[in-house]
């Protein structure tokens, strides 16, 4: 039985808010060279920033003592990227947002990323540490058989 | 790290006659883009600025605190009884702003010729 090769490209960020872009063009650069469609990179882009960004100001409460990892997996035919933190994780899924209930000042405004997250890419889980910190989100996206 | 915001405001007047204020944004849009974006809409003045028209064609990079902006600017606008379009975004924003469903309460337009033309 063949055993699929992967490659992994690992970032760490400090928790300082801009430097979610560092990953999401790192993550941009490896989606290219597997082939993926600039559409397709575009949304993992934005899922990949948020993840970072939720890991920064969330996990890690913009303490810069602590930083954020991004591994990123290039398997044959799909690329997996986890963002890791020190919070203890999402107990909750994300829902989807509500523009009306926004407009009328019933929900706030912002709290958009996870949903961009799940609804950008085809797979995302949020793992929560089993020692209540290392927590992480899990992202895959898929190479369409046409753009292989 | 992040790119600054810059903003500016432009008065023209559409082909039917009316008076359409345009916001144009350049670099990111962002948490830190406050100012840029809620604080340029809200030195407009509210009687006279009834069509509003936000110019994203220098803008690369929106997250979901940038979104969240022009959410605010959207909720104001409705309570001042403004109109807001907007065009200039990439396909993806396109998308996304479609999405989160911004696009009930904001028109996109490819290009500003075509918002002018509509306005």
């Amino acid at each position: 039985m063949s055993k699929v090769k992967t490659t992994n490209v690992e970032v760490r960020l400090p928790s300082r808010m801009g430097f979610e872009k560092v990953a999401m063009s790192t993550a941009a650069s490896v989606a290219k060279l597997m082939g993926f469609r600039e559409d397709r990179i575009e949304d993992l882009k934005t899922a990949v920033a948020e993840a970072c960004i939720n890991a920064i100001e969330h996990g890690n409460r913009l303490n810069e003592k602590l930083s954020v990892g991004v591994v990123m997996s290039a398997g044959e035919d799909s690329l997996e990227v986890k963002v890791i933190d020190d919070g203890k994780g999402m107990k909750t899924q994300p829902a989807k947002p509500d523009i009306d209930r926004k407009m009328h000042g019933e929900e706030d405004p912002r709290g958009m990323g996870m949903f961009l997250i799940q609804a950008l890419v085809d797979e995302a889980e949020w793992v929560a540490g089993t020692d209540g910190k290392s927590s992480y989100v899990r992202l895959v996206i898929r190479l369409d058989k046409e753009q292989a | 790290m992040q790119s600054e915001t810059k903003s500016h405001v432009d008065q023209l007047t559409s082909p039917a006659g009316h008076p359409v204020t345009v916001l144009r944004f350049e670099g990111d849009i962002a948490s830190t883009s406050k100012d840029a974006v809620l604080g340029t809409y809200q030195a407009l003045p509210k009687a006279t600025a009834k069509l509003i028209l936000l110019d994203f064609t220098k803008v690369d990079y929106i997250n979901s605190s940038g979104i969240a902006l022009v959410i605010q600017l959207l909720i104001e606008a409705s309570n001042s009884g403004q109109k807001v379009y907007a065009y200039g975004l990439s396909a993806h924003f396109v998308k996304v702003f479609t999405m989160v469903g911004i696009t009930k309460y904001a028109g996109l337009f490819p290009s500003q010729a075509e918002a002018m033309a509509a306005l």
